[in-house]
């Protein structure tokens, strides 16, 4: 580990244990969208603060070199399109779009409720994806003077 | 049936674009390309069956006041033609001008953003989505206006971004009282419950001709006009000065003063008095400036300032000759821009003093633009004179002779920055000599198309036409409570 | 009453910074908080008096109390994702700005005029 960027010993310590119950959170918060507050949007900013959290405490090319950049790049635009095709197959199925084609199942069960749960994930993933890209780009510009457009 | 597939398309297209696209722009190019084409096909065929009637598409398969509906009549489908057939040309333009500036895929991804905003706003039926589809369009509008990285790009998008921001929040102070005194979002009940109660109407009324006002670019709210304008790229130029300011501004203005409101006399009466200063000070603004696109920028507040007035005037004649003039206005305004572009990508500069005569190096160039002046002077047989005129003889006709004056003044000082544009930036007194100028093929394809356009469009105001495409606009404009009855059958 | 007001004084606040204030920054808050103040308003707009939260839970009955509007929530949701994106994209406009003028002074960055 090296002492010369980021925060001081203490923070890295508790930021290796603690980021994990933060990627929890987050998901948990989107997985229950339809049972409690939260859903799809909020869950997505918890996970993209925890990759801020690692980006604050240990620089950005540790970051960098942690999780793959260039496939959660793509995985944004992916994850629009799919919420896209999920609509499409509901003009295919049940003739409007984004009209609800899964079971509804039971009241109160985690899988119930047909369509939401999963345009909750998708978008969870689209917002986690879409902020943290911004904030890696804002932070990666400041340091190389004359970046790119 | 095809509504949601005028979002779908150029939805999907900017999440491919940004998918498949890795350093090179070739699959970016071709995946709007055919995009483009495709909305633009399908907006001509729903213009052409849309007739009299109204469409009306319940998203997710609820009811009507329980979910977002769609509804297309036949003055949206006249802005969706309008819409497609300026991005189309607007595209062709754009293929060699950003190679030559700087190529990206990220500019194509953009403009697909701006044409689904633009899209959803004119299709939408519900006042929350609304706003949603103009921040979609505003946003890739601020981008693409700083897509040149140039120091005063900047200064103009954040001015822009700004402007933008504040009417964003007076319209969802508007929305939340709209809401408060009637409990729904959809635009044709909002139009059922709300005669009741006149305080709500002159409040919100008041929020939204601020916040919509500073869209379309009305005189007090124009200030972010001239400088987003003349510093973007050429073909973003045009399709916010062609496209946007009206789809945003003058579609939105309509639609919710007409249609939900009932067109209050007041409001009519501040329409046309806000139409009259924009016509007369942004034309002697015009007069005085030396940059070619700051002219035309605003040239432009001049010119929505005249279908502002014809809006205002009310009646079925001046109804007509406004939306005939957001046609016009589309074509010979990103015609023009496609001139200036030109001019500036040749000769790199865009100061009127430093142009000469251009005849030789560009003739299409040239011939385009005097085609262009001729039709936004008002010369017959250009398409510009009738629109001009109608609007005229209508406030002439209504007993408003003080504004029929303002408004033939306002044509002669067109004609005067104009000619001073085509003495000084196209027939100057040095002839301008350069070697090997290369101009795309698509550049010159659009001006032609749109100069084409310019002459062909007049032949929409002879009766036997005019009762097919221009008449069933009108009419869904000033039959102002039908539209609830066409929307809910009821 | 008294809370529509402070309300409305909110969104003075944020107009007032947007108008006098001549740091980037500074303008960039001011536009968040006009924000802030549209959002509390649509929520303010769906109290009503004595009601629960808009949420059914297993083993609980609602009664005859009536629950808040739930629609409003879901357009300030909305409202503050979009709030976001425009807050990130004038961050990222002043960084460029600041790169090519070297300063944040509003005062100072006027190329473009007339």
């Amino acid at each position: 580990m090296n002492q010369e960027r980021g925060l001081t010993l203490i923070a890295k310590t508790v930021t290796r244990i603690s980021v994990w119950l933060i990627i929890l959170y987050g998901i948990y918060i989107i997985l229950h969208g339809h049972l409690s507050p939260g859903g799809g949007f909020a869950g997505g900013v918890v996970i993209a603060l925890a990759f801020l959290n690692v980006m604050l405490t240990f620089g950005h090319e540790t970051v960098t070199r942690w999780l793959n950049i260039d496939f959660l790049h793509d995985l944004e635009p992916a994850s629009g399109a799919m919420y896209l095709a999920v609509g499409i197959l509901g003009i295919a199925i049940s003739g409007s779009f984004l009209a609800n084609f899964l079971s509804k199942g039971t009241l109160f069960n985690l899988v119930s409720s047909g369509n939401i749960l999963v345009l909750n994930i998708i978008i969870g993933i689209k917002v986690a994806m879409g902020l943290f890209t911004v904030v890696w780009t804002l932070a990666v510009f400041r340091l190389y003077e004359g970046g790119e457009e | 049936m095809i509504l949601p597939f005028f979002i779908i398309i150029p939805l999907l297209a900017a999440f491919l674009i940004a998918m498949i696209s890795g350093n090179r722009d070739y699959w970016a190019i071709i995946v709007s390309v055919l995009t483009m084409i495709s909305l633009a096909v399908l907006a001509l065929f729903n213009f052409g069956t849309i007739g009299g009637k109204t469409i009306v598409y319940e998203m997710g398969a609820w009811k009507i006041p329980y979910t977002i509906c769609l509804t297309v009549d036949a003055f949206s489908a006249f802005m969706l033609v309008i819409i497609s057939v300026i991005g189309l040309t607007s595209l062709m333009f754009s293929i060699y001008y950003i190679k030559h500036r700087s190529p990206s895929w990220k500019y194509y991804a953009l403009f697909m953003l701006l044409i689904t905003g633009m899209n959803g706003v004119v299709v939408t039926g519900d006042l929350f989505n609304l706003f949603v589809f103009m921040e979609i369009a505003l946003f890739a509008a601020y981008a693409l206006v700083s897509y040149g990285s140039h120091a005063e790009e900047f200064e103009a998008a954040f001015k822009y971004a700004i402007m933008g921001s504040i009417s964003s929040t007076l319209v969802l102070v508007g929305i939340a009282v709209i809401y408060s005194a009637t409990s729904t979002l959809t635009m044709a009940i909002i139009a059922e419950r709300l005669p009741q109660n006149l305080k709500v109407m002159y409040w919100s009324g008041g929020l939204f001709l601020a916040a919509f006002g500073l869209k379309a670019a009305i005189m007090p709210f124009h200030a972010w006009l001239p400088d987003a304008h003349s510093s973007a790229p050429a073909p973003i130029s045009s399709m916010l000065s062609g496209v946007l300011i009206k789809a945003l501004g003058i579609y939105v203005l309509i639609r919710l003063f007409y249609n939900v409101y009932g067109a209050p006399p007041i409001f009519l009466t501040i329409f046309m008095v806000l139409g009259s200063i924009s016509i007369i000070v942004a034309s002697f603004l015009a007069i005085g400036q030396w940059d070619f696109k700051r002219l035309l920028a605003y040239s432009s507040i001049s010119q929505v300032g005249f279908i502002l007035l014809g809006i205002g005037i009310g009646t079925p004649l001046a109804i007509f000759g406004a939306v005939f003039h957001i046609l016009n206005h589309a074509i010979f305004k990103s015609l023009l821009f496609y001139n200036a572009g030109t001019v500036e990508m040749v000769l790199g500069t865009r100061d009127l003093r430093k142009m000469g005569n251009l005849t030789h190096i560009l003739p299409y160039t040239t011939t385009t633009s005097m085609i262009a002046t001729l039709s936004v002077a008002g010369i017959p047989p250009f398409s510009g004179f009738f629109s001009k005129l109608i609007i005229i003889i209508a406030a002439i006709a209504a007993g408003y002779p003080v504004y029929g004056g303002i408004a033939i003044v306002g044509s002669l000082l067109t004609l005067v920055y104009f000619m001073k544009v085509q003495r000084y930036g196209f027939h100057g007194e040095k002839i301008i000599e350069m070697e090997d100028i290369k101009i795309g093929w698509g550049m010159r394809a659009a001006m032609i198309v749109l100069a084409v356009l310019c002459l062909a469009t007049s032949i929409l105001i002879i009766p036997g036409i005019k009762e097919f495409t221009l008449d069933p606009v009108v009419d869904a404009i000033i039959n102002k409570t039908g539209y609830i009855t066409r929307v809910l059958g009821r | 009453m008294t809370v529509y007001l402070l309300c409305f004084a909110l969104l003075l606040v944020g107009i007032y910074g947007l108008l006098v204030k001549r740091d980037l920054i500074r303008i960039i808050i001011a536009s968040g908080i006009m924000g802030y103040a549209a959002n509390l308003m649509l929520i303010l707009f769906a109290y009503r008096r004595g009601g629960l939260y808009p949420i059914l839970e297993k083993g609980k009955t609602v009664g005859a109390r009536v629950m808040v509007d739930p629609l409003p929530q879901a357009l300030v949701l909305t409202s503050i994702v979009i709030e976001l994106g425009i807050t990130a994209m004038l961050v990222a406009l002043a960084i460029r700005l600041f790169e090519k003028n070297k300063t944040f002074d509003i005062t100072k960055i006027k190329r473009l005029s007339g």
